[in-house]
């Protein structure tokens, strides 16, 4: 049994602990649909017309992940161990090689580490997160989404407009404040977003708020001045409260294309991001070069947007997002089996 | 992280031919994986660039190599202008309706920049066609987007029309132009929501917008950011709604900007501006050939170029040309060079328009001081005529009290003296290459000068 369909069963539920995964995952192929259907369906048209696994095979196969925005130099590397992996396998035809791809597309993403898509949070007391990101990503939005399922989890939420810049920032926030019953911490437009961090953390503080969500004003990682308010804003909170920010997430939007690679990086130099939320996911684009930024930079994304209600953000899974890439193909593969 | 631009990445390939007579096919099929590269790396869609590299590659083999330039700067020059025709001439033109007033929609993918483009817009609108715009609030969805239009409004001191976000857009916009027609505006600029190109129920709310009346410019709005899906997203708004024109933005990052290409090449639609900063004038014509040297990672020479003519006069240049040949620069041009790079603007800026400037180590990053400048301006100031024009004069006690005039240490001024001696020895050496042809060269100080 391949480890795909172990993988599916586990997914679909023959366990009973996997019931309740069935949703989510449903939620995941039906945000992805379209992504996958374009994807997927390619991938099966390239089964169909190549039964051989040969050059003109890898070819298209390599044009596919590069149409994904998976980058030339990752694609690179896939299919270097993927020429290798058919060559030890000795697979000479088409069929069954989706399984291999994905396994290799997953092996690429962890590159031999634990995916850690729990957000690291305290156990008692404040905790704080940070959100960066370069401008009209969706930070505001997903704030609003991860503030509404902390709350379902039942923990005491604040948020803080530490947007000050953008015209209707600030309202935006709120607007996604009043929306989930949270309280937000503001100042007026064109204040200084550090002393909107200051305020809000020992607000927090003295609340005994859990979780606090920090919003910050979008900004393009090659302005050496926001990159610099951008630390200072890290910088403040962290004095207010040790360990603190203690995720610090990039919103990137799936659209974004190399450049994205770059935009992880620099953040990553101002304030040590630990996780990308990968925003936008429910359109046509493919977000591949998270694969990238994770081989990379070794930034897991923990989250990934997948529409625009209260409820479309999801934990990010590996695993689940190559499957969300391949189902149809698996189906396929299974009834060929069955087949037999 | 930086890439290389193509020019780098084509020196390897290139050594190959080097003293051929013609490039032949097999030159161009290496060189062309390089030129697939690159464009990939900026983000050009697959498809296209194929497209592009077969034209490219049909128009190289058999060239002659002309003697002025190398196989590699041939090849380079043939990709660059192919890219900068492929891109179309200069259009920032906007067609105005003859019976007031225009209409202009403003479409695109959530975060794009719409509503900021729209108020980039209006200002030029009024500054530069002497325009009465009224901005239109029809983002009734996302929260606060009518609060944002009506903020840039006001600081922009233009009225803004809106109706709340209980009213559907479409009766926005309609009640919009009848109010803009009353109140004689003459241009109405609707700012829509942003929406998934696949989302059918939102794509037909913009056609049913563009039914009310007939706009006389819909203008897509894309991040230059985008990647690969740029396509998809321009056909989808294209074939939907049938833009007339682009705007790309968030051009003042550090992206290559290939979606242009691919927007271009996929809708035959032009590119008519570009947005260079979250300021409401940062709003400017497009250059495509300044495009096609940023995807292939140039470097904006042009922009460069433009600056420095703006500053420098052609006159004074030649002047100063003479003196590099002479070696009777001295500090007083030294001075006046500084106070033309000044007026420039802020150097690191212009550092990054250098191309291969991202190459040098340490300079991607570069926070150019210019505290250090002004340090240097002042020891300067503190020299008398004689020492400025004989700096060998300068012993101790001089050093001493220019040190002291200028509230600087002695280490300093002989800091400046070395660095002004090793950039005359540079220039003499750039000079005699000119004469000599090109070699390769060090540029020693160059760098630490502005550290």
């Amino acid at each position: 049994m391949s480890f795909f369909k172990k993988f599916k069963e586990k997914m679909l539920g023959s366990t009973p602990e996997a019931e309740e995964t069935v949703s989510i995952t449903n939620k995941f192929k039906e945000g992805l649909s379209k992504t996958r259907n374009q994807f997927t369906s390619k991938v099966n048209d390239l089964v169909a017309k190549y039964r051989k696994v040969d050059e003109d095979f890898f070819e298209e196969l390599e044009e596919i992940l590069l149409q994904a925005d998976v980058g030339f130099e990752t694609v690179t590397e896939l299919m270097d161990s993927l020429r290798f992996e058919v060559q030890r396998k000795n697979i000479k035809d088409t069929s069954g090689i989706q399984s291999v791809i994905s396994e290799k597309l997953v092996e690429i993403y962890n590159a031999g580490e634990d995916d850690v898509t729990e957000l690291q949070l305290e156990e008692t007391g404040l905790s704080v997160i940070l959100f960066v990101g370069v401008n009209g990503v969706g930070k505001t939005t997903t704030i609003g989404k991860l503030a509404h399922r902390l709350k379902g989890e039942g923990k005491n939420v604040m948020l803080a407009a530490g947007d000050t810049f953008r015209a209707g920032a600030i309202e935006q926030l709120q607007v996604w404040g009043d929306r989930v019953g949270v309280e937000v911490i503001k100042q007026s437009e064109g204040s200084d977003p550090a002393a909107v961090m200051y305020d809000a953390v020992r607000a927090a503080k003295s609340r005994g708020v859990d979780v606090l969500i920090c919003d910050t004003a979008g900004r393009l990682q090659n302005k050496v001045n926001l990159m610099n308010e951008l630390e200072k804003i890290h910088r403040v909170i962290s004095r207010e409260l040790p360990n603190a920010p203690h995720e610090v997430l990039l919103a990137l939007d799936a659209t974004t294309g190399q450049n994205a690679l770059v935009q992880a990086q620099t953040f990553k130099e101002v304030t040590n991001v630990t996780g990308i939320v990968l925003t936008k996911l429910d359109g046509t684009a493919k977000g591949g070069i998270v694969l990238a930024i994770r081989n990379k930079l070794h930034i897991p994304v923990k989250f990934v947007g997948l529409g625009e209600q209260m409820d479309d953000l999801q934990p990010f899974d590996a695993e689940k997002y190559v499957y969300g890439l391949f189902a149809d193909g698996l189906d396929l593969e299974e009834e060929e089996e069955s087949d037999k | 992280m930086a890439f290389e631009g193509l020019a780098e990445r084509l020196q390897g390939t290139l050594q190959k031919i080097k003293g051929k007579g013609k490039i032949s096919e097999a030159d161009v099929k290496e060189m062309m994986k390089e030129v697939r590269y690159a464009l990939l790396e900026a983000d050009v869609n697959l498809k296209v660039v194929k497209e592009f590299v077969k034209k490219v590659s049909d128009r190289a083999v058999g060239q002659d190599v002309m003697k002025s330039l190398t196989p590699g700067q041939q090849v380079v020059k043939i990709v660059k202008d192919e890219l900068t025709e492929l891109m179309g001439g200069e259009q920032s033109q906007i067609s105005f309706s003859t019976r007031p007033p225009t209409v202009i929609m403003m479409v695109g993918l959530q975060g794009a920049g719409k509503t900021t483009t729209t108020g980039k817009l209006a200002n030029v609108l009024r500054k530069k066609y002497n325009k009465k715009p009224l901005l239109v609030a029809a983002d009734i969805y996302r929260p606060a987007a009518v609060q944002q239009l009506e903020t840039i409004g006001k600081q922009l001191s233009l009225p803004v029309f809106s109706l709340g976000t209980d009213i559907s857009p479409v009766e926005i916009a309609k009640q919009a132009m009848e109010h803009a027609k009353e109140e004689h505006y003459d241009v109405v600029i609707i700012d829509t929501a942003g929406r998934l190109h696949i989302d059918e129920t939102l794509m037909q709310e913009l056609k049913d917008i563009r039914a009310i009346k007939e706009p006389d410019e819909v203008f897509l709005v894309v991040d230059a950011m985008t990647g690969q899906d740029a396509v998809n997203v321009a056909n989808n708004f294209n074939e939907a709604i049938g833009i007339t024109g682009v705007v790309l933005t968030k051009l003042d990052g550090d992206t290559r900007g290939g979606a242009a290409l691919s927007i271009r090449s996929v809708t035959q639609k032009p590119i008519k501006f570009v947005g260079m900063g979250e300021k409401l004038d940062a709003l400017e014509p497009f250059h495509p050939e300044r495009m096609a040297s940023r995807i292939l990672g140039m470097g904006d020479m042009m922009s460069l170029i433009e600056k420095a003519q703006a500053n420098v006069d052609e006159d004074r240049a030649k002047e100063l040309e003479e003196k590099f040949r002479t070696q009777s620069f001295t500090f007083d041009d030294f001075l006046e060079q500084i106070g033309q790079v000044k007026q420039m603007g802020p150097l690191d800026e212009i550092l990054k328009m250098l191309p291969g400037a991202g190459k040098i180590k340490g300079l991607e990053n570069a926070k150019v001081d210019e505290k250090q400048m002004d340090r240097v301006e002042a020891i300067i100031y503190s020299m008398t005529t004689q020492e400025k024009t004989t700096p060998e004069i300068i012993n101790g006690p001089r050093k001493k009290r220019i040190a002291k005039g200028s509230g600087t240490s002695i280490q300093d001024i002989n800091r400046l003296l070395k660095q002004f001696e090793d950039m005359k020895k540079m220039m003499k050496q750039m000079t005699n290459m000119q004469q000599k042809g090109k070699k390769k060269m060090k540029m020693p100080g160059l760098d630490s000068l502005f550290k």
